[in-house]
């Protein structure tokens, strides 16, 4: 009887049948859907004869483009989990008032909030940034692919695999109920003993290793792989900002994975760096986790910026006003991004002048953000403004992001942070600058780089409808949060005695499902566009007058992006191009040379997931298993040195005439 | 207006390249900055020791426990190391296949002496009671050291499996380029070690 | 030029009007005087900001609607990308904004660090020669508020009076994670770290009963971490205090050691008497018997450590894992086995009363803090209405 029971044990670790949440309707329900619904795709992918496709062509591929394209499919995917959480909590804080519960329990409820954030930021946000700027970047700078196409590929599993863990705890046992940076003494073995903090570290750390990564190849590949005649000063600006932005992803997730390393030796081992006893300073993971998350939120609105310059250009028919210092801007900001991050705690009772020192630095971020607004402001001057959907989502943008600007500006004066900080105000704020302006830029990127993706326009109708339900949902929603922040209500509350905030919080959740109906129009759009892609079908490559080298080649481009390696004389490369009579190689092309596939990348994310899930649940031989076979794959790998291959000059020949033809019948 | 345009015509640029575009090889800027964002992690975990450095929790010091000559004799082994590794690249410019393995070899003996000394002097700090969980200024010790030595401990079985390929292959360009890339990474774990005798042990006893 | 001064003298007086109005936006009408600071502080520089914020508002409508493309008569100039003189004005303008706005942080930062005493009562006041400031010792539980009156040798939970117009001088710890000690009407909140002291200066100018939580997650019974804060008049203060001494029982290391496990929803009560160092103990996480102090343990460290022979204190300085292996009735949570480190879990369950409908609602904790105290009737686990507590407190 012992023996069986430690034989178990041995096996599955911690895991139990009662880690299945089946006690939970909510949770049940949700599997059920989930599950159907996988079933139902993988039924589908099945009945199609899809999963060779898919293999070759997708999950094996490295090329940039094809994983840009599933990072973006990852973020939506996410999008998705991420606002049912949102909506669950404005639902949760919208009846929880005199004495009612309201339907979320605090131990449900403080995983939903957890949860919510972590998977917004690091498998919404990120992912999304990360996919754009793998299709785009190797486009902009005339490059056929990044430069460590087979990284590209890991690091993109590896975020997957993040997501999955993440995911999976939605399932078994729990997620953390520790808030989004999960803040020692509280995320300790002490005082969070079960299996949330440790899928909340295995999921970020997972994920992590593929953001570092996937950063180290985009500087490389700016870097190095540039169409001659770019120097950096005649980059697109969205080249500009991905660059800076993956610096800071190289300089600054090696810390969060540093501070997560040593929180877990604190859960495993038992060693006393956050801990209160023992010598351990649970204020250094705070400066830690920090010194990474002030960072992180300029790694997402970066190149929020860099997609707003190239909307803002195209749309209105004219170069950007002042590229210099619009790059300048973008440095500056990337520097002091590093010298802000006590603004997040002034409240922990730092001296004075320290708290001085960091509301003043913060405060200096705004004289480059402001540049650049008014960078904007001034290519609309005297522009020619086409109301496409990327433009409006751009005016929206600069309308609701100067208000969170403000917010922010306000919540960096460290007395005036004693009263907003924690506060529903800060939630506002902080929701103001993500959505309108990192998710505003994303969807002003999808809607502006769609045609090049796929070739076809995204329909405008629901394009627009998507807008207005986000804007206007945008400000129902958060409005009245900047309300009750000032009225002294705080964040992360799951119950209300005081009967008055009810009106607030039900406007605010009203404005939350009318953004639900914009994430549903824009999923509408994506529908009916494919639906109608012969009518909305581009067979220029370049539907919009655009600027840059993307728009050079086709829509959707060839695998090796350029038949010939453009050559770069001025900003606005393509525009350059066309203005003095560029005319397009018929002939002469030679084979090129492109990576081959890999499945590697994706075996070495799953064995990850196992290895987390060993480790989670305290199944060591599992996660002992899985390191070995990790290492033995990878050092595997290395023993293949035939990674590369010729796309004959035929099939390029083949390929260009297609489009010679398709560019005649237009005309 | 015009004219500018026209005048442009004329003179009309290549704007692409007939011929095959190779940029230059960008491994060597990718493994340095895989290399810089491994210093970060150290860097905090400096950091980590420089704030609880101090915290014995009322138990053991570094002047109660750390036994210099031995770390001395360690750190000598990491500098030979180092120093062999160098012959070997020197060996593997001369296209010399059987000297640089046997270099590479003479390198990975070294690292696992110094690997076994830091197991030793680790097994002997926990059977005194001073393990990892018995304050936070051994906490950090034990994970900045150790840290160090799992990178050694990767560097072996990547320097093994490197010397397999170059037995299998020779010194073909990919292995020339993998030779390179871990003699960064072991210089680095040299560089770092320094950090780590000085400020760690040095400064710990004396300081 | 005057008519950009009444515009923004008209949002100087729009601001204050709109927190006055409707909704009690307690941060912008705050009854006591740092708070009251801290509430000009966001009207000087949201107004700093409007001079900014508004023009390029306006101007992003105007020249979106200006220059849309079916406007033929608007000017279109492709090739104009530059200008030095605009570069410098839109460089310099947010800047001429940052010093401004710099220089008050700066000086407010000070001014209102919330460890400096304080030199006014409020704008018009200072401080009166004779007054002897009220000191309060404040330890964030999980997931109550306990409150040492060191001056009267009273303490007392979830409830804290002080008389207006008497500068208050907070000592704030925790006993387990990190919380923040916040009332919105007094002053701006700070942070209670377990083994930290934090500090905070304030006064209240009004009477009244005003709201206190805690601002920073801490847990489970998070959400109902809060207080009821009066401003009483002097006499009213010395009732207060007579009261709590006449209807509280002695607060004893082992009733703190009870009171100190983790429970949400607590009632108030009182404490007529209080060990002596009883805070300190706290702060310096010893309050268990046979704990070494932290103050004993820093001072070890600074003498260079307590040698190789020294394994008894590690035993002694264990504080985390304090609740190991206590409450453990029904099943466990999910995942919620002991983890690696072989330490026990502190508690698997949600705390008492958060998770009412999936456990018992008494235990025999709970039972115990009930006894003598002065408020029947509260039903345990059940949400406590807040103002049955407080017999005789002043509405405002």
């Amino acid at each position: 009887m012992f023996g069986n029971n430690t034989l178990t044990e041995f096996i599955f670790g911690r895991l139990s049948w009662q880690a299945i949440p089946y006690h939970e309707p909510i949770l049940v329900v949700t599997f059920a859907v989930v599950a159907l619904g996988g079933l139902a795709l993988l039924g589908l992918i099945t009945k199609y004869r899809l999963w060779g496709y898919l293999w070759t062509e997708w999950f094996t591929s490295v090329d940039h483009k094809k994983i840009g394209i599933m990072y973006v499919v990852l973020a939506l995917v996410m999008l998705l989990r991420g606002f049912a959480d949102a909506i669950m909590m404005r639902i949760q804080q919208a009846i929880a008032f005199n004495g009612s519960e309201g339907y979320l329990n605090p131990h449900h409820y403080d995983q939903i909030f957890s949860a919510h954030g972590v998977i917004m930021i690091f498998f919404m946000a990120m992912p999304f940034v990360t996919g754009l700027m793998n299709y785009i970047v190797p486009l902009q700078i005339g490059a056929r692919d990044v430069s460590f196409p087979f990284l590209n590929n890991f690091s993109f599993w590896m975020t997957t695999a993040g997501a999955i863990i993440i995911m999976l705890s939605l399932f078994v046992g729990e997620f953390a109920r520790t808030g989004w940076l999960a803040y020692p003494p509280l995320s300790g073995a002490d005082y969070s003993p079960g299996v949330g903090v440790d899928y909340y570290i295995w999921g970020l750390q997972v994920a992590g290793v593929g953001t570092t990564l996937s950063g180290i190849n985009l500087i490389a590949t700016i870097v190095k792989m540039r169409a001659p005649g770019m120097t950096f000063m005649k980059m697109p600006v969205f080249t500009w900002t991905s660059l800076c932005t993956n610096v800071l992803i190289v300089a600054t997730f090696p810390i969060l994975t540093a501070t997560l390393a040593l929180l877990t030796l604190d859960r495993y081992v038992g060693t006393n760096f956050f801990t209160n006893d023992l010598g351990g300073n649970p204020m250094m993971y705070v400066n830690l986790i920090w010194i990474w998350g002030h960072p992180e939120v300029y790694i997402l609105i970066l190149p929020a910026f860099g997609i707003f310059s190239e909307v803002v250009a195209t749309f209105c028919g004219k170069r950007l006003f002042g590229y210099a210092s619009m790059v300048y801007a973008t440095c500056v900001i990337m520097i002091l991004s590093y010298i802000v991050w006590l603004h997040h705690f002034f409240t922990m009772g730092s001296g004075a002048s320290v708290n001085a020192f960091f509301g003043i630095t913060t405060m200096i971020i705004s004289i480059p953000t402001g540049a650049k607004m008014f960078n904007w402001l001034f290519t609309m001057y005297r522009g020619r403004i086409r109301y496409e959907v990327p433009m409006l989502w751009t005016i929206g943008f600069m309308v609701t992001f100067v208000i969170g600007g403000m917010t922010g500006v306000m919540l960096a004066v460290p007395p005036a942070d004693f009263v907003l900080h924690n506060s529903l105000f800060l939630i506002a704020h902080f929701h103001n600058v993500i959505i309108g302006g990192v998710v505003f830029g994303l969807l002003a990127g999808v809607n502006y780089w769609y045609p090049k993706a796929f070739g076809y326009r995204l329909d405008p109708f629901w394009g627009k409808m998507s807008f207005w339900f986000w804007l206007i949902g945008f400000y129902v929603a958060f409005m009245p949060l900047y309300v009750l922040g000032l009225m002294g209500i705080t964040r992360r509350v799951s119950q209300f005695e005081d009967q008055s905030l009810q009106i607030w919080f039900v406007i605010a959740a009203f404005g939350a499902f009318l953004i639900a109906l914009g994430i549903a129009a824009f999923i509408i759009q994506l529908v009916v566009s494919f639906l109608r892609r012969d009518q909305l079908r581009d067979t220029t490559g370049d539907p919009w007058d655009g600027r840059t080298l993307e728009w050079s080649t086709s829509s959707p481009p060839p695998d090796y992006n350029f038949a010939f390696t453009p050559v770069v004389h001025d900003h606005d490369s393509w525009y350059d191009m066309k203005r003095r009579g560029y005319e397009r190689p018929l002939a002469g092309f030679k084979p090129i040379h492109m990576p081959k596939n890999t499945g590697t990348g994706l075996i070495l994310a799953a064995i990850s997931v196992a290895f987390a899930f060993g480790m989670i649940w305290y199944m060591w031989w599992l996660a002992a298993l899985s390191f070995v076979a990790m290492l033995a794959v990878a050092i595997g790998h290395t023993f293949n040195y035939s990674r590369d291959f010729h796309i004959p000059a035929e099939t390029v020949t083949a390929t260009e005439d297609a489009r010679s033809q398709l560019l005649a019948e237009r005309t | 207006m015009a004219s500018t345009l026209q005048a442009q015509e004329t003179d009309k640029p290549e704007f692409y390249l007939t011929e095959d575009h190779h940029p230059e090889g960008s491994t060597m800027l990718g493994f340095w900055l895989y290399l810089m964002s491994d210093c970060l992690i150290f860097a905090v975990l400096f950091a980590t020791h420089g704030v609880l450095g101090r915290s014995y929790a009322a138990g053991p010091s570094p002047a109660d426990l750390f036994d210099l000559p031995l770390v001395a004799v360690n750190t000598a082994m990491l500098l030979l190391s180092s120093i062999t590794y160098g012959f070997a690249m020197l060996q593997m410019e001369r296209n010399a296949k059987a000297e640089t393995l046997f270099w590479l070899g003479v390198t990975g003996v070294f690292g696992a002496i110094f690997l076994g000394l830091e197991l030793y002097e680790f097994n002997h700090l926990i059977h005194e009671g001073a393990g990892p969980t018995r304050s936070a200024f051994l906490s950090s010790f034990f994970t900045l050291v150790g840290t160090h030595g799992l990178h050694v401990t990767f560097g072996i079985i990547w320097l093994i499996t490197l010397m397999v390929q170059v037995s299998m292959r020779g010194l073909i360009p990919e292995n020339r380029r993998r030779l390179m890339c871990l003699s960064m990474f072991w210089h680095f774990l040299d560089v770092v070690w320094i950090g780590v005798f000085s400020f760690v042990y040095l400064i710990g006893v004396l300081g | 030029m005057q008519s950009l001064f009444k515009f923004v003298g008209r949002l100087f007086l729009f601001l204050p009007a709109l927190a006055l109005t409707g909704c009690n936006m307690v941060v912008m009408s705050p009854s006591g005087d740092i708070a009251a600071q801290q509430r000009d502080l966001i009207v000087v520089s949201t107004v700093l900001m409007l001079l900014i914020i508004v023009p390029v508002i306006i101007l992003t409508l105007f020249f979106a609607w200006r220059y849309r493309h079916s406007n033929e008569s608007a000017p279109y100039d492709p090739e104009w990308h530059h200008s030095t003189r605009l570069e410098v004005v839109i460089w310099s303008a947010p800047l001429a904004i940052i010093i401004a706005l710099g220089a008050v942080t700066w000086i407010s930062t000070h001014k209102l660090d919330p460890y400096r005493p304080l030199d006014r009562l409020d704008a018009e006041r200072a401080i009166p020669a004779e007054t002897k400031p009220l000191t309060v010792e404040v330890v964030a539980l999980d997931w109550k508020w306990l409150f040492f009156y060191p001056d009267y040798g009273i303490a007392t939970v979830n409830e804290m009076a002080a008389p207006v117009d008497v500068p208050i001088n907070f000592k704030i710890t925790a006993s387990s994670v990190m919380n923040s000690f916040y009332v919105p009407a007094l002053a701006g909140m700070i942070y209670a770290m377990p083994g930290m002291q934090t500090k905070l200066h304030a006064v209240i100018n009004k009477e009244g009963a005003y709201d206190g939580l805690s601002s920073n997650y801490s847990g489970d019974g998070f959400s109902h971490m809060r207080f009821k804060f009066h401003g009483l008049q002097q006499a009213g203060f010395d009732q207060w205090v007579a009261r709590v001494k006449t209807q509280g029982t002695a607060l004893s290391r082992d009733a703190y050691l009870k009171l100190e496990k983790p429970s949400a929803k607590e009632p108030v009560r009182y404490f007529a008497s209080v060990e002596d160092g009883l805070f300190n103990a706290i702060l310096n996480m010893c309050a268990r018997p046979g704990q070494m102090c932290m103050s004993e343990m820093m001072h070890i460290d600074m003498a260079g450590g307590g040698g190789t022979e020294s394994h008894d204190s590690r035993s002694r300085l264990e504080y985390d894992n304090r609740h190991a292996g206590e409450v453990s009735h029904g099943a466990a949570s999910p995942g919620a086995t002991f983890p690696a480190t072989g330490n026990p879990a502190r508690s698997p369950e949600p705390a008492e009363g958060v998770d009412a409908p999936h456990q018992p609602s008494q235990t025999p904790i709970q039972q115990d803090m009930h006894e003598g105290h002065a408020t029947p009737g509260s039903a345990p686990g059940g949400p406590a209405a807040p103002q049955m507590n407080q017999p005789g407190a002043t509405q405002p």
